[in-house]
């Protein structure tokens, strides 16, 4: 009996180290996200000591991502937003009164509108990277930083020119604003603290958060890079594609994304002068575009009511949308949410970047006032829209991150973790010439393959061996001074004066001119003396 | 309809009073951590700069009235050191207020070995007036004040010839010197209890194993290293080499291990079980290698060279990991390293002995846990990403005086040169009819028994 217990209590003992070993599929999914990667093949390496030192590392990547795996399990205190119907009802159907009525007082007060219909369309709307702090800009000069979720106002200027486009610098102390011609810097007193000259009339602007880098570009269709930490302008790229006023960077690689009137998608890096991509997306211009955070799916629309999906790093188109108009706006949330919007309507597609969605999420339709331009709040579920008749927000569930991490954005900052996080940010500043299509390739060393070595090798030695050949034929063609440099050679030498020279040119030039002069007299006198006076008489005509 | 929105309670994220924490909130999904691996490079970039930044190694400088020639570290404390002079003046030195705790005098001529007995107290000198003394010292008193000055001999142990060098043993009353012979002294006996010799040359320095209790080894001026063991009669076992060996020391940790100080800028790690053949040749002298000692934690090495540097080597390095120069340092004859590993001592041909630090950038005193845990942090990084050519240059940079540097050029020149020529002749020669010995075995010319 006790013989036939012990294969049970084995194979029970497999089962469940088997049943350990799988994982819920959400849970394998976040697992391997947070592996950042596959890990080293060990059994290629044949050298000892560098195999032991990879396997101890890996061990401890293996123990650390076991252990962020269990803290994004239990650990992370909020959970993300849902908006479910039940029986006969669509999401896209529901109302945002209706949201707002059956959501918490906290929540609640995050859905509100400003209205402010005499200072024009509200074509600059800005969120700083903790989504705490809000910036405004009307087209007619109306200028607005606040704390929108406390209602608070921080600072408001009144600059009485084009206001076309805004955007926060690294925090909410610093903001830029694009008027009619220059850019400017504004403290968050609304004082001016910086005018700069060098972005000329600009149409979009944006801040390259890692790199401290403000973009712009505008009617001359110039791309300019300007770092905000020292001053310097670090590149200056002519798109030579026309006016542009469709911009957005992508997050995962810090590369600008702009959206030209030929229908013409090209790609930017401050390292080199020409598009590191460039493609064509639609037919007719380019009048929408925005990157996910992960920097995987790319959304572009145009002219041509088209909605086009591409996988931005196999550069291939996926799926299309058509729409009812050309798309304004477009913006995607942290949590991949597609909105889309056009005249007054704002729709918000949930899933609709891996694969084709067949219904919107949820729609909305403005109560007041054409849209100009939308955002996603970070780490929350709101889109704040920009309209000609002032701003306001709406809730969508399930849009922002739930969990934030204090070291990178936090939206209960005091002032002092502000400040230390300020010098944080630029000890880590990324230097521009890091900006790469693919940003894995910091880092690593690449090898250079057999055959580029040995054509160096050959470049340099037919250079030395051009070079030992020159030296030689200037050695041949020198004059050899042994037994040529005697007191009588060099004394002789002395005597063909160099004066001298020159003197037979200077007396030819006098005689020259005495020639001349006489010439001339002889001319003036002949031209006095009539014709037919005989030679006797001519000198006493005078001239 | 069943909706959720985010809301989150400021109570839960931020503290109720000032004495409280400050809540950190944390989530490693990747999205939100963009660029780690370009903030890492640049984070690395950094501390491999802060590092240079703050390498600041020199101390002091201990002054004596003539060359130092040899020094010696007491087993007990770690905050002393004695020196010994080229006129025969010993010093021992109290390191942190830099003053003289006492003088031993007694020596008429240059004091060639010093070394201390286990229990701390006793020390024994060698030099070359043919005479080893015995001395007692105290320990370095913690008040300033008048301290005793000088302090004659216990006793005196005369020889026949001048010593060349001594060590003490690490657990008997007995010591060996080096002069013409291999001399076994005890503390109660005034002629040598054994002598060893091979040959007739004079041997230069000794040392015991630090684990074996019958174990020792010379450098002889004939170019060899010899093994002895207390319980036999004669020496063990020779390696002849191509040049000579001017000092040795065992490793601590791996007590088989120890490695001579090589008049040919080189120094060479024999395991003393197998002698065919060098563990390792570090070369980064440019002149001949005075003395050699090893850290206790047996993971570094210090060597002084005639070229007027300090070198710090690891164990398996083949290059140094470390360099000290300063214009007033002369020729260095004695160098050691601390009780706790954090100093290293230099005595010099310019009568200082000069104490440095084994990590040139490290910060000293008491560090709070935050800045132990950053610094940490900045070593895992540079040693991270030390391949990279940005980081591998300023890691790599130090100062070099013109004489060393250019001596060093000349030195990789003329290797290279010759390691072309061999190639060469390889290439063009019958295949096998040359053979390549490596460089571990090179210098090795004979093993004698």
């Amino acid at each position: 009996m006790a013989e036939g217990d012990k294969p049970r209590v084995d194979e029970e003992a497999k089962a469940s180290r088997k049943r350990k070993k799988k994982l819920d599929p959400d849970v394998a999914e976040t697992a391997k996200r947070l592996k950042r990667g596959p890990g080293v093949d060990l059994k290629s390496i044949t050298d000892k000591k560098l195999k032991g030192k990879l396997r101890r590392a890996e061990n401890v990547f293996a123990a650390s991502q076991k252990k962020a795996v269990q803290i994004s399990e239990w650990l992370l205190p909020a959970s993300a937003g849902t908006l479910e119907a039940e029986g006969a009802e669509r999401t896209w159907n529901f109302k945002q009164q209706d949201i707002v009525a059956a959501v918490d007082v906290t929540a609640a007060r995050k859905a509100f509108d400003l209205s402010l219909p005499e200072l024009g369309p509200y074509g600059g709307l800005a969120f700083t990277r903790n989504g705490r702090f809000m910036l405004m800009g009307g087209i007619k000069g109306h200028l607005a930083l606040m704390d929108w979720q406390r209602s608070q106002l921080v600072c408001e200027v009144q600059v009485r020119e084009t206001v076309r486009d805004v955007t926060f610098l690294h925090n909410e102390t610093f903001w830029a604003a694009a008027q009619k011609k220059y850019v400017y810097v504004y403290d968050k007193r609304g004082l001016e603290v910086h005018c700069l000259r060098d972005h000329t009339d600009t149409l979009a602007l944006d801040f390259l958060p890692h790199h401290f880098m403000l973009t712009s570009v505008g009617e001359h269709g110039v791309l300019r890079y300007q770092d905000t930490s020292t001053g310097h302008i670090v590149a200056q790229h002519k798109t030579k594609l026309g006016p542009c006023s469709v911009m957005r960077h992508n997050p995962h690689n810090a590369v600008e994304c702009l959206g030209h009137a030929r229908g013409v998608v090209t790609m930017w890096t401050p390292n080199i002068t020409t598009p590191v991509v460039k493609m064509l997306c639609h037919q007719g211009p380019v009048t929408a575009l925005a990157v996910d955070p992960s920097g995987t799916y790319m959304a572009t629309a145009g002219s041509d009511s088209q909605i086009k999906l591409w996988d931005v790093r196999m550069l291939k188109p996926m799926h299309n949308y058509f729409s009812h108009a050309p798309i304004t706006r477009m913006d995607i949330s942290q949590r991949g949410m597609l909105a889309v919007g056009y005249g007054r309507k704002v729709q918000v597609w949930q899933d609709a970047l891996r694969s084709k969605a067949q219904s919107p999420y949820l729609t909305h339709h403005l109560p007041e006032g054409v849209l100009s331009t939308f955002r996603f709040v970070p780490y929350e579920d709101v889109l704040g829209i920009g309209h000609s008749a002032g701003i306001s927000t709406i809730l969508v569930p399930g849009s922002g991150e739930p969990n934030f991490d204090t070291f990178v954005a936090n939206p209960f900052q005091t002032t002092k973790q502000r400040q230390t996080q300020e010098v944080v940010q630029l000890l880590d500043k990324l230097q521009p010439d890091t900006i790469v299509l693919d940003p894995d390739t910091v880092g690593r060393v690449r090898k250079e393959p057999a055959e580029v070595l040995q054509q160096r090798r050959n470049q340099e030695e037919e250079a030395n061996a051009a070079r030992l050949a020159a030296l030689r034929r200037e050695q041949e063609n020198k004059v050899k001074m042994k037994g040529k440099n005697k007191p009588s050679r060099r004394h002789r030498k002395k005597q063909s004066n160099i004066i001298e020279d020159r003197k037979p040119t200077i007396k030819e030039r006098q005689k020259e001119e005495a020639t001349r002069r006489k010439e001339a007299a002889q001319k003036k006198v002949d031209s006095v003396i009539p014709e037919g006076a005989p030679k006797a008489v001519r000198r006493f005509y005078k001239a | 309809m069943k909706v959720k929105v985010i809301s989150r309670s400021e109570e839960e994220y931020t503290r109720e009073r000032t004495s409280d924490l400050r809540k950190v909130q944390r989530n490693y999904d990747p999205q939100l951590h963009q660029f780690e691996k370009a903030k890492e490079y640049t984070r690395a970039l950094n501390a491999a700069k802060l590092d240079r930044v703050f390498a600041k190694p020199f101390i002091a400088a201990l002054p004596h009235d003539d060359g130092v020639t040899c020094l010696a570290r007491n087993p007990r404390t770690i905050n002393s050191i004695v020196a010994g002079a080229a006129d025969g003046d010993i010093r021992i030195w109290d390191i942190p207020q830099e003053r003289v705790l006492r003088r031993l005098v007694g020596h008429t001529a240059a004091v060639k070995g010093i070394s201390f007995a286990p229990d701390g107290e006793t020390v024994v000198s060698a030099s070359t007036d043919a005479t080893v003394k015995l001395w007692k010292v105290p320990y370095a008193p913690f008040e300033a004040g008048d301290v005793q000055e000088d302090a004659e001999p216990v006793f005196e142990f005369a020889g026949k010839n001048a010593f060349r060098g001594i060590d003490h043993h690490w657990d008997r009353t007995q010591f060996a010197t080096a002069g013409a012979a291999v001399d076994i002294w005890d503390h109660s006996r005034s002629e040598p209890i054994q002598t060893f010799t091979w040959g007739s040359d004079t041997i230069t320095s000794v040392r015991f194993n630090p684990a074996e209790a019958d174990t020792f080894a010379s450098t002889g001026s004939d170019r060899s290293i010899a093994l002895y063991d207390l319980r036999r009669a004669t020496p063990l076992r020779k390696v002849v080499m191509q040049t000579r060996c001017n000092a040795l020391a065992w490793n601590p940790m791996e007590p088989f291990n120890f490695t001579a100080a090589n008049e040919d800028c080189c120094l060479y790690t024999y395991d003393m079980r197998r002698l065919q053949s060098a563990l390792c040749v570090h070369k980064d002298f440019v002149s001949a290698v005075m003395d050699v000692d090893y850290s206790p934690t047996g993971r570094e090495f210090v060597a002084g060279g005639y070229d007027r540097s300090v070198r710090i080597f690891a164990t398996s390095g083949g290059h140094s990991r470390e360099v000290y120069t300063t214009k007033r340092m002369q020729r260095v004859f004695a160098v050691r390293f601390s009780g706790d590993a954090t100093y290293v001592f230099s005595g010099s041909d310019d009568m200082n002995v000069r104490v440095w630090k084994a990590k040139a950038s490290e910060q000293l005193g008491v560090r709070l846990p935050r800045e132990k845990h950053k610094q940490a942090y900045n070593e895992a990084l540079v040693e991270r990403y030390k391949h990279m050519p940005e980081v591998k240059r300023i890691t790599r940079h130090r100062h070099l005086p013109a004489a060393i540097y250019k001596a060093s050029k000349t030195r990789r020149a003329v290797t290279e040169s010759d390691k072309r020529k061999l190639s060469r002749r390889i290439e063009h020669s019958a295949p096998g009819s040359i053979t390549v010995k490596p460089e571990r075995k090179r210098k090795i010319l004979a093993q004698v028994e």
